[in-house]
């Protein structure tokens, strides 16, 4: 499956969506780091079914930044029904990321 | 299972540099990227100072040049990160997330990464308002007050860059002047939006914590190094910039490391004191630690490797004068 692409529009409909925990990337093209950890979670949106990869670019939506106190890049929020239930930021391994996601299944 | 010649650990200027050698001597070196790709000067905006560039090039722009030109000549290029090294006996193994390589020669090219001041305060905000990468965010501070920990390169570099966005911009030095380069120092001074706070250290990081359990930066307790004084500055962001830690904890144990954490290498060269394995740029450097010094150690490396493997195949096939052969094919 590939990664869902969230606007301040859709952004609510996305987390809410199905049964599924759903990880937003909060990234932006500027971002070194980001541009380490966006091909990991590309990645990993194939190889994990049971999470919906998305990615929210900040340059284009700070309202929604802001909202969810994002203050570094890359920071990546998991949510479940809609709610946010971990935030953590920065780079890190493909399986130090995976194991992240996996305590959220 | 196959050896590689060369295995190369780090895609920094020193690593590249040392594949686009290797390369060219037909080793085709296999590159372990990392998770922090590109190294260092992915931070970073503008390099002014690499040769070749007179307007100067945006660091994640000039990393992948590097990464272009060590591919060109058939350098393998892998994304994983090296978890362990095993250096007692050759051929060498490398172990990364996925995969276990064995490996004649082995250049290390890790760098460095940032160093934190080690509070508490500062764990627990990093990410809300603490953080050690401008470029990445930078844009978040618009029209807000942030300080800059640092007197370095990196923190005058960050301080200006942050200017662009926060409307005022406190560097806190713990000594009474910059290392960093003059030219930047310049920079900075001619700022109306910049305060540089001297002799003073970060005592502790200040914020709150929100009903919903949200934290943020509010400021932090300065303390000045020389009165033992306090006093609180506040700011919505703190950017810690005092400098970088050689990336070593990988080979602690096998290679020897000096003051610091640098990897030791036998003077005028790249050689370790295992024969095979070559360490260059950050890593061992304690002294420039420039992106052309990197690039340049990491030439020495690739060619100090290229002869090492020659006179290895010479002596395999029991020639008497294998180093006089190996000297004709070293490239130097």
């Amino acid at each position: 499956m590939s990664e869902l692409t969230l606007t301040s529009a859709n952004f609510d409909q996305s987390v809410n969506a199905g049964g599924k925990p759903v990880l937003v990337d909060f990234w932006a093209p500027w971002c070194g780091p980001c541009k380490v950890m966006g091909p990991i979670i590309e990645q990993l949106a194939g190889e994990m079914t049971d999470v919906t990869m998305a990615k929210l670019n900040v340059d284009e939506h700070p309202q929604m930044a802001q909202r969810y106190n994002v203050l570094s890049i890359p920071t990546f929020i998991v949510f479940k029904g809609g709610q946010p239930v971990d935030q953590f930021s920065g780079t890190m391994t493909k399986d130090a990321f995976k194991a992240r996601l996996q305590k959220h299944l | 299972m196959d050896i590689e010649k060369l295995i190369i650990i780090g895609s920094g200027p020193s690593g590249y540099t040392a594949a686009i050698y290797a390369a060219r001597a037909t080793l085709s070196p296999l590159l372990f990227e990392g998770v922090a790709a590109g190294g260092q000067l992915m931070l970073t905006t503008e390099v002014e100072n690499y040769p070749g560039f007179p307007e100067g090039i945006q660091g994640p722009e000039l990393m992948p040049l590097f990464k272009k030109q060590a591919q060109r000549f058939g350098t393998r290029i892998v994304s994983d990160d090296v978890v362990s090294v095993d250096f007692s006996a050759r051929p060498f193994t490398v172990k990364s997330g996925d995969r276990e390589v064995k490996a004649e020669s082995v250049i290390i090219s890790t760098g460095a990464q940032a160093k934190w001041l080690g509070l508490e305060s500062e764990a627990k905000y990093q990410g809300f308002g603490v953080s050690a990468c401008a470029t990445c965010d930078g844009f978040f501070y618009r029209g807000k007050e942030v300080i800059v920990v640092g007197g370095g390169n990196t923190a005058v570099e960050e301080a200006l860059f942050l200017t662009n966005f926060a409307s005022k911009v406190t560097v806190v030095h713990r000594r009474d002047e910059f290392r960093a380069e003059r030219i930047l120092q310049d920079r900075l001074f001619a700022n109306p939006k910049v305060e540089v706070i001297w002799d003073s250290a970060i005592d502790e990081i200040l914020g709150e914590t929100h009903p919903t359990g949200a934290v943020n930066v509010t400021g932090a307790r300065l303390k000045n190094v020389k009165t033992g004084e306090t006093r609180e500055v506040a700011a919505d962001g703190v950017f810690i910039a005092i400098g970088h830690a050689p990336s070593s904890e990988l080979f602690a144990g096998q290679l020897e490391t000096k003051a610091g954490g640098y990897l030791v290498v036998k003077p005028g060269t790249a050689a370790t004191a295992i024969e095979g394995v070559w360490a260059a740029g950050d890593v061992t450097d304690d002294v420039y630690r420039q992106a052309v010094t990197a690039a340049g150690m990491g030439c020495m490396a690739a060619l100090e490797a290229v002869r090492f493997l020659a006179e290895q195949d010479h002596k395999a096939e029991g020639h008497p004068i294998a180093h006089k052969e190996a000297e004709k094919i070293g490239a130097w």
